[in-house]
């Protein structure tokens, strides 16, 4: 089990990785959103595996699934979304402002004209 | 007074002229005179201390760790230096009062004339070398402000932009010294360091301290090679140069020369260095000052060359030296303030500083006649002023100092250097004031009033009075070459006397006297001559130096930041994967500790379609509505991940969180292309996948690490495990550790998250308001409308689920502490039940029906939140202390009580306004001019008897959401 979250970890980062390398910015939003993924849940597998055994308590359970990892991955999720909001609302006036969007800069004008 | 507050003063007071600027100049002036006299009366009263031999001292430990302390002494040196600092501080701030044009902001000088004075005293009360080195870095900012104080002068930008370099870097290297000279001694305070001669001077690292220091010294003091930013620092009002830099900031690298005299002094190294740069600087500003047309100019090369005699009497190392240093600190500042102040008055009266087109001033201005004239022939070394017992002190001593073996190199040099230093004094004298009057000025010359001649006249007594009666100065001085000395050698007894008898030194100076009144007969030619010799220019050098190095700089810069951010990212993530195997390779790997559990059918169907979504979204990414289910597809996957690993919490907010995101996805794609074009070349994207490939595995190896192996420190969570019910009332670890355990992280994040979303309101605002409005408004949408975009069946249906999805947001809410839930699900349930109103009805019937904005839902549920974190003040316990109770209302069963809830409620709140003002701010983008709002829920309404009129010309194209 283990080496199955693992490796979906693994192919969420790949995914996103991909994806934040493309030259538009919508692919590079969905990137940003898959490797939040990754994160997450790398985070959340920080408190290691547990199946069955919520933190919630009950009379007579002793062992519980480490709820530290998963508050701080409750407010992260929550967050990201906030995050992925005002990327995308960066990313629309981006392009509602100049018909474009390119992620990268257009091509260097000639270095002295900048100063 | 404190000494504390003799430093303080000017800087609390630098507040004042600011303020004062409404109530006219003279109450500016006033309150900067007013506060300089306090500071230097609390000086005086420590006079009888300082008198007595004591060290005064104050201090209170600031940053203990690193050795930095707010710690200042006052000895005879500090005292010696502080008087002149706020002595002529007085005299300037009156000189400036009558100097000042109209049209000058008066405030703005005075407050940086002050802190430029809290800086100094700053400098030489300190006890502890770090807090010297602010005090000296901010004379360095200060002096930047007043040098460029006429803003509107290229010039004086130019002249203040080099001055704050060349100090500024000179500053920098004495940190290091400092540093280094704190680390040998393992104490950053002077009085310490002042006892560790033998151990500094002995340590390998003396050399690199002393060279170090000497920089930050020599540049201040504008010694050669970085004399030449002082005469381009005099586009400052002339207040500002009598000031800074002939009596004070200039005095400063001399001050701590001096300061370290008994530590670093009496090495070869330190002769050598210090005598011969204090030697060239001596010789060569003399020269150059002798041929100078602009007033100042001449002046400032004639302090130039004044503060190499004093570096270079500094670096002979003996006690005498030390003493001549010292009297001629005294007399310098006298001559010299006064000198400048005559030079500004010159100015300002006939309107111009050149010396050849001016001459005859002497029956026109007879006051400033008199005192240029007093304080030039001092200057020039001519008996009867102080600058000739000074003058003799340092030829004597130039006589007794061989250096490369040469015993005649020195007093040789010294004697050219005096030379032209009474030259250029009887030229000062002589083509400005004597000659025949002129026809005409610039303007019509005449003496000042006396707020203006008054100061520099002050000035001439002590001039006169040391210069008759040199026994005057004779105790004060010694006293402050005691405390230079700091017991390593013996004041000597030399008596301060006019006639010492026929000794080499009076020779020399009349030689000096002599010749440099040979040279002004033969001037003419003499000129001539020095302006046909090409010389290299200061000001060129230093600026082609700037521009080669800002070139450099942003060719460097330009060719790793080329604005390709997805390269960028690529070397970012090879960077970190690097980064992380290095870590990995040096470090320790623990044997697993933990057996993998079996692999189950379910979970690994659920990875096979994560996987594939992910295979799927990479290959079809170009699609952007296809790529955005892939994502859902996974997300989906990861919420039940969540579920099946003991994390209800997680999945439930994983899960709505998706939907608003999906949400606000889709209507983002509203407005982009729905496609993404082929651009980058196989090459590129094989590289892209190669980056992503190494990324993934890093990633998966890492987690595969982790999760085979426990922690190797306990985790804290068995506590909030063992404490959930007992502390917190709850039985839900993950809601007890959210809202009471980590509430103040929690509260931080609600306010991240509430800014977030003000963000986006703020960025759709701007849109709206600027060139892309109209563009909006007339976007032809790129496909086909739905003709009933508000149709019935969802209109009723979500009418019909509003109250139960908010009953059962409200129960999750409620359940949250005991139970899976809590204030963030429940926020997000909520919002869905909002935005499905939206989705049904359309933007402005749903707007229409807030009752309360969104921006107040946020702001309530922050400051619920806080004041409820805030209420456990009333009860005398910490900031977000939290308490629960049981009660039991009939006809209910007892039920639990928890102020943890009222923060909850602040979580609940926060959510909801965030989410539902991101959403909002979206969907008012999409409005556009020819559809028309309409304050029906539905298109088609059978129960309507008057339909409304139906957007005949385009049925197809109307408005989602």
């Amino acid at each position: 089990m283990e080496l199955l979250v693992a490796s979906a970890i693994g192919a969420m980062t790949a995914g996103g990785i991909y994806l934040m390398l493309r030259l538009r910015t919508f692919p590079v939003i969905l990137g940003i959103a898959m490797l939040t993924y990754a994160v997450n849940v790398f985070l959340f597998a920080s408190g290691r595996l547990t199946v069955g055994s919520a933190p919630v308590l009950r009379e007579g359970v002793t062992n519980y699934a480490d709820p530290l990892p998963q508050a701080l991955a409750l407010t992260a999720i929550v967050i990201s979304f906030g995050m992925t909001a005002v990327v995308v609302m960066i990313a629309l006036g981006s392009y509602l402002g100049s018909n474009d969007d390119h992620v990268n800069d257009p091509a260097e004008p000639d270095a002295e004209d900048r100063t | 007074m404190s000494l504390f507050l003799i430093v303080a003063l000017p800087f609390l007071g630098a507040l004042l002229p600011g303020l004062m600027n409404s109530a006219g100049r003279a109450a500016c002036a006033g309150v900067t005179f007013t506060i300089t006299l306090i500071a230097f009366v609390g000086l005086l009263t420590n006079l009888p201390a300082v008198l007595a031999g004591e060290l005064v001292t104050a201090g209170v430990p600031w940053l203990p760790g690193l050795g930095l302390n707010v710690t200042f002494m006052l000895d005879g040196l500090g005292f010696f230096f502080a008087c002149l600092i706020l002595g002529i501080g007085l005299l300037i701030i009156t000189y400036a009062r009558y100097y000042l044009a109209r049209e000058d902001n008066m405030g703005e000088f005075f407050t940086y004339l002050l802190l430029f004075q809290g800086a100094m005293v700053g400098i030489v009360m300190s006890d502890n070398i770090l807090l010297l080195l602010i005090f000296w870095e901010l004379t360095s900012l200060s002096s930047f402000l007043l040098i460029g104080y006429w803003k509107h002068l290229p010039a004086g930008r130019q002249g203040a932009r080099m001055a704050l370099a060349v100090t500024g870097m000179g500053g920098l290297a004495m940190i290091g010294g400092m540093m280094i000279l704190g680390n040998i001694v393992g104490s950053f305070e002077l009085s310490v360091i002042l006892q560790n001669k033998e151990l500094i001077q002995a340590s390998p690292l003396y050399l690199p301290a002393l060279i170090l220091i000497l920089l930050g010294c020599f540049t201040k003091s504008a010694q050669f090679p970085f004399h030449f930013w002082l005469p381009h620092a005099m586009a400052a009002p002339t207040p500002v140069s009598a000031y800074l830099h002939s009596a004070t900031m200039v005095k400063a690298g001399i001050f701590l020369m001096a300061r370290m005299w008994s530590v670093l002094s009496g090495t070869p190294e330190w002769f050598i260095l210090v005598t011969s740069a204090g030697l060239i600087t001596m010789v060569l500003g003399a020269v150059i000052a002798l041929f100078k047309h602009d007033l100042k100019a001449l002046l400032a090369f004639s302090t130039v060359s004044h503060l190499g005699l004093i570096t270079m009497l500094l670096g002979t190392g003996t006690a005498f030296g030390a003493m001549a240093a010292m009297f001629h600190i005294l007399n310098h500042a006298t001559f010299k303030a006064a000198l400048f102040m005559a030079a500004g008055i010159v100015d300002h009266e006939t309107k111009t500083r050149d010396i050849r087109i001016l001459g005859g001033l002497r029956t026109l201005m007879p006051i400033t006649f008199a005192i240029t004239t007093l304080g030039a022939l001092s200057m020039a070394g001519i008996p009867l002023l102080n600058g000739f017992l000074s003058k003799e002190m340092m030829l004597e001593e130039a006589n007794r100092t061989a250096l490369f073996n040469a015993p005649w190199l020195v007093p040789a040099l010294a004697t050219i250097g005096s030379l032209f230093s009474a030259a250029y004094c009887f030229r000062l004298i002589g083509h400005t004031f004597l000659g025949p009057v002129r026809e005409s000025y610039p303007a019509k010359p005449h003496d000042p009033s006396i707020g203006l001649w008054g100061p520099p006249a002050l000035l001439m007594i002590p001039v006169i009075a040391i210069g008759i009666a040199p026994f005057l100065a004779e105790p004060f001085v010694k006293l402050v070459t005691a405390s230079v000395l700091g017991g390593e050698a013996e004041v000597p007894k030399a008596y301060f006397k006019i006639w010492h008898g026929l000794v080499p030194a009076l020779y020399m100076s009349i030689v000096a006297v002599v010749g440099g009144l040979l040279l002004m007969i033969i001037y003419k030619p003499l000129q001539a001559g020095w302006d046909a010799v090409p010389r290299p220019e200061a000001k060129t050098i230093f600026d082609a130096l700037v521009r080669a190095i800002t070139s450099a700089a942003r060719g460097f810069t330009h060719g790793l930041h080329n604005g390709a951010f997805t390269r960028y990212g690529a070397i970012f993530t090879l960077a970190v994967v690097g980064a992380g195997y290095y870590a990995y390779a040096s470090g320790t790997v623990l044997p697993t500790t933990r057996a993998m559990s079996p692999i189950e059918i379910v979970p690994a169907a659920g990875w096979a379609m994560l996987v594939a979504a992910t295979i799927g979204l990479m290959l079809l990414h170009r699609n952007r509505l296809m790529s955005l289910i892939m994502v859902s597809i996974v997300g989906l996957i990861v919420s039940v991940g969540f579920v099946y690993f003991s994390a209800p919490d997680l999945a439930m907010t994983q899960l709505t969180v998706d939907v608003v995101t999906l949400v606000l996805l889709l209507l983002a794609l509203n407005f982009l292309p729905n496609r993404t074009p082929v651009e980058s070349s196989a090459v590129l994207r094989l590289r892209d996948g190669a980056v992503a490939a190494i990324g993934g595995l890093a990633a998966t190896a890492m987690a595969y690490h982790y999760l085979m192996r426990d922690a190797v420190e306990t985790p804290i969570s068995a506590f909030h495990v063992a404490n959930s019910y007992k502390g917190g009332g709850g039985t839900n670890v993950v809601n007890v550790i959210l809202v009471d355990f980590r509430g103040f992280d929690t509260y931080g994040e609600i306010i991240v998250l509430g800014i977030a979303a003000l963000l986006i309101y703020a960025l759709t605002e701007t849109l709206l308001n600027g060139p892309v409005r109209a563009r909006l408004l007339n976007r032809k949408p790129d496909q086909a409308r739905a003709g009933d975009m508000h149709p019935m069946m969802m209109v009723v249906l979500t009418r019909v689920m509003m109250p139960v999805v908010l009953m059962v947001g409200f129960y999750i809410f409620l359940r949250g502490h005991n139970e899976p839930g809590g204030g963030f699900i429940a926020g997000l349930v909520v919002s869905i039940a909002v935005v499905m109103q939206y989705m049904a009805s359309g933007l402005a019937w749903a707007n229409a029906r807030i009752r309360y904005p969104y921006h107040g839902v946020i702001g309530t549920g922050v400051l619920v939140a806080g004041l409820c974190g805030i209420g456990s003040w009333l009860v005398a316990k910490p900031f977000m202390t939290t308490d629960f109770t049981y009660v039991r209302i009939p006809p209910f069963n007892e039920f639990e009580l928890a102020t943890a809830l009222v923060f909850d409620l602040g979580v609940f709140l926060t959510v909801v306004g965030a989410v539902m003002l991101s959403l909002e701010s979206f969907s008012r983008l999409a409005r556009r001019a020819h559809v028309p709002d309409t304050d029906y829920p539905m298109d088609i309404d059978p129960s309507r008897d008057d339909p409304p009129e139906p957007p005949a010309p385009q049925p197809n194209l109307k408005e989602g959401v």
